[in-house]
């Protein structure tokens, strides 16, 4: 019995001192892409071709998602209001529920299932085949020429495909609560105007920066450090997923009780 | 020159190089051979700083690169040349591009003279006219070939070449060793490679050293390690598994 302890004990431990290691790495490789950023050459060409495959290439998934959110959302919150005679206040209801949650964090969950997993199988699998070596071996840092234009698209990349989530979803709902709910268009727009303000846009914006922030850096570390052969890219793979998505979920809501806090609803 | 001193490393507590101490002249090439998995090639990435020591020394050009980050280890890096075991090619990028990376990561080449540095390299490698395929569509010995024309476009002053002709067939194989000697003769390159392929290594090489657990054994020219009666040099050249019936023929080779 105390011998189970001791080993759970044991085991508790070293999963404590895995996980600091792997945020310490984590913020070491943000210290040094930040350094690239600000004190080594642009890499514009990168950049652009990763925002290229990271933005433009998702927008077709964000699209979807944003659209039929927001008409899901329509439909349950139109008929339930229904009950209560608030028909018009589906609107207001929709548009900042997509603007302050479900467009970033849905955004953010669809780019780091798509992006985040193809950034990590591609470092992961440079790793394994020392094409990361080889670019050491000629002098340049895998920082500068493969996770600082990763972190730069993604940060220019996610609040844009955000905003373009947010305009679907409640482009979409008002569609649905309109030809579907029989609610008066000029109802909606003049209540969801009322209630909805600039700062929950920025409040949506806010969030996917630091989603994008988390994606990036999840992927490129788990790709940097993923293990020999194809099992341990698809470990990386998969980690990369799961981490970045259990920490837009977690920081979601801290992000979200920080910034009520600082610019009240 | 490169002089490696003392270098001790371990993986996960089993120890790889075991006090290591070596020297490399200007303009020679050296071949160290060994067992699979004797630390051969983590030796030759210690040379370049691609791993660092737990222990030991390694100078290049009289500096220890040890100490050394990564961002100053830059410019070191850019006096070698790695011909990877795989070749390491970018996969995103066309033949030609891969060849013209380390051209263009220095920023001091026109885009003219990168082109015809890239065509130079890729023919004297015979692969003038393949610049535009990716790496998937060589073969291996394409690859083995396209790393070198990479590891050599930039004239550096060391190459250091990992397993250059494991996988290829005997023909490939000479065609890829000729290359070598080739380009020493051409770019005076000082050279390190690690290989198996003994008929690669007594072709190449200036001198051979022989890594035996974890530690430099034997150094010697390719004439005198064929004439050794050292049982373990013995064993490997002529790949004999038993090591007691090397003992008996080398003892009946010295009576």
């Amino acid at each position: 019995m105390l011998r189970a302890m001791s080993d759970l004990l044991k085991r508790l431990w070293q999963n404590l001192l895995g996980l600091v290691s792997q945020f310490g790495g984590v913020l070491l490789l943000f210290l040094d892409i930040v350094r690239t950023i600000f004190t080594c050459r642009p890499r514009m060409g990168e950049t652009v071709e990763q925002l290229y495959k990271i933005g433009w290439q998702s927008q077709a998934v964000v699209v979807i998602t944003g659209a039929f959110t927001g008409m899901v959302f329509a439909v349950q919150t139109g008929l339930q209001f229904h009950k209560v005679k608030m028909d018009t206040a589906v609107g207001p209801v929709v548009a900042i529920a997509m603007l302050r949650e479900l467009a970033p964090v849905l955004t953010g969950l669809m780019v780091a299932g798509r992006v985040g997993a193809a950034i990590a199988a591609e470092l992961g699998t440079m790793k394994v085949t020392e094409q990361l070596d080889a670019l050491r071996s000629m002098g340049t840092s895998p920082t500068d020429y493969l996770a600082a234009p990763r972190f730069c698209a993604l940060v220019l990349g996610l609040p844009m495909l955000t905003a373009e989530a947010m305009a679907c979803g409640i482009g979409a709902g008002f569609l649905v609560a309109v030809h579907m709910l029989n609610i008066d268009p000029a109802y909606y727009w003049y209540n969801m105007l009322k209630f909805t303000a600039v700062k929950d846009v920025m409040a949506g914006l806010i969030k996917s920066v630091f989603f994008a922030v988390f994606i990036a850096l999840i992927a490129c570390h788990k790709g940097f450090n993923a293990e020999e052969g194809a099992e341990g890219v698809g470990r990386a793979t998969t980690q990369a997923v799961v981490v970045s998505s259990l920490t837009i979920l977690i920081a979601n809501f801290f992000i979200a009780v920080v910034f009520n806090a600082i610019v009240p609803i | 020159m490169i002089r490696i001193v003392s270098l001790k490393k371990s993986f996960n507590g089993a120890p790889v190089l075991a006090g290591v101490d070596f020297e490399i002249h200007e303009g020679e090439t050296v071949v160290i051979i060994g067992r699979s998995g004797g630390g051969k090639s983590v030796l030759l990435k210690h040379l370049c700083g691609l791993l660092k020591p737990d222990d030991g020394e390694v100078w290049v050009d009289d500096e220890n690169i040890v100490p050394l980050s990564e961002r100053q280890l830059a410019p070191i890096r850019r006096k070698f040349g790695f011909l990877f075991q795989g070749a390491a090619l970018f996969d995103s990028l066309t033949l030609f591009e891969n060849v013209a990376f380390p051209l263009r990561e220095k920023r001091t080449f026109s885009e003219e003279e990168i082109t015809r540095r890239v065509e130079e390299a890729l023919e004297i490698v015979g692969l003038a006219g393949a610049g535009h395929k990716k790496p998937a569509e060589l073969s291996g010995g394409m690859k083995k070939r396209a790393g070198l024309a990479r590891a050599v476009v930039g004239t550096p002053k060391y190459l250091l070449y990992d397993e250059p002709t494991t996988g290829l067939d005997p023909i490939r194989a000479d065609t890829i060793n000729n290359l070598i000697l080739r380009l020493r003769d051409r770019y005076q390159v000082t050279g390190v490679a690690v290989t198996h392929d003994m008929a690669s290594a007594y072709k190449i090489a200036d001198r051979i050293a022989m890594l035996h657990e974890g530690r430099i054994h034997t150094v010697g020219t390719p004439a005198q390690i064929q004439a050794t009666t050292d049982p373990i040099v013995r064993q490997f050249i002529h790949g004999i598994a038993d090591i007691s019936q090397e003992v008996q023929s080398g003892n009946t080779t010295t009576h």
